[in-house]
C-alpha cells in the first residue's frame, strides 16, 4: 500500500486529504496517474504550475520508485508567514 | 529552534526569553508577522502544515541561515490552524555578535518562510474562502538570497 496526502487547494478540490492506495503503484508517476484518473478536476490541479511531490517527507523532482508503505504528498505552491 | 503551534503566542514574551542570559551577543533582531483583516475581507486565516515535514524543512533552512550569517542562535515560532486578524502568525528572532548578520538573517528567514516553507494559507471571509499563493514580490524576495 501507499499513503497519499493532498495539501492546500488540492485537498479541497479532491474532497479528501488522505487516502490509502492498495497495492502501491511501482513509481511516483504511476501513483500520480492513478489518483488523477479518479477525478478530472484533481488531474488538472495536479498538473498545475508549482505542484511538488514528496516521498517519505523528501521533495522529489521527476520520478522515483515507491517502496511498499511509502507516504506520498502532493503540494501546491507554498505560502507561510 | 523551530516550533509550530496552534495556540496564540506573545511575541514580547518570546523576545524577552530569547534575549535572556546573553553576555556574548551584541545584536538580537526579531520580526513578528500579524494577520491582517484586509479591510473587512478577511475574518480569519487558516494555516495548514505537513507535520514532520514542515518543521524539518524550517529547521534545515534555519540551520543553513545559522551557518551563512554566523548566528549564535535562531528561533522560529509559526502558528498553524485558524488565526484571527491582529494575532501573530510568525515570530523570528536571530542573535549574532554584530547587528548586520542578525538583520540579514531575519530578513532571509522571512523571505524563505513566505514562499518556500511548506505551509498552505487560506483566507476566510464574508464572501467565502480563498487559497493564497506567494505573490510575484514574495518570489523575487526569496530569489535575492540565491
Amino acid at each position: 500500500m501507499a499513503k497519499v496526502l493532498l495539501f492546500g487547494r488540492l485537498g479541497d478540490i479532491a474532497g479528501w486529504r488522505e487516502r490509502v492506495v492498495e497495492p502501491a503503484p511501482a513509481n511516483l508517476t504511476a501513483l500520480r496517474e492513478l489518483i488523477a484518473g479518479l477525478d478530472p478536476a484533481l488531474a488538472e490541479a495536479l498538473a498545475g504550475k508549482g505542484v511538488q511531490a514528496a516521498v517519505d517527507r523528501v521533495l522529489v523532482r521527476g520520478d522515483m520508485a515507491l517502496a511498499a508503505g511509502a507516504e506520498v504528498a502532493f503540494m501546491p505552491p507554498m505560502s507561510g508567514g | 529552534m523551530v516550533r509550530l503551534q496552534a495556540a496564540p503566542f506573545d511575541s514580547g514574551a518570546l523576545l524577552s526569553a530569547f534575549c535572556a542570559d546573553r553576555s556574548e551577543t551584541g545584536a538580537v533582531v526579531s520580526f513578528t508577522g500579524l494577520a491582517r483583516a484586509g479591510e473587512g475581507d478577511v475574518e480569519s486565516l487558516v494555516l495548514e502544515a505537513y507535520p514532520g515535514f514542515t518543521d524539518a524543512e524550517i529547521a534545515r533552512i534555519a540551520g543553513a541561515a545559522r551557518a551563512r550569517f554566523s548566528l549564535q542562535d535562531v528561533l522560529v515560532v509559526h502558528r498553524i490552524g485558524e488565526i484571527a486578524p491582529g494575532e501573530a502568525i510568525v515570530f523570528v528572532a536571530t542573535a549574532a555578535t554584530h547587528r548586520r548578520e542578525a538583520f540579514e538573517a531575519a530578513d532571509h528567514l522571512m523571505d524563505y518562510l513566505k514562499s518556500r516553507a511548506p505551509f498552505w494559507k487560506k483566507e476566510r471571509g464574508p464572501h467565502g474562502e480563498r487559497w493564497i499563493e506567494p505573490s510575484a514580490r514574495d518570489l523575487e524576495d526569496a530569489a535575492r538570497w540565491e
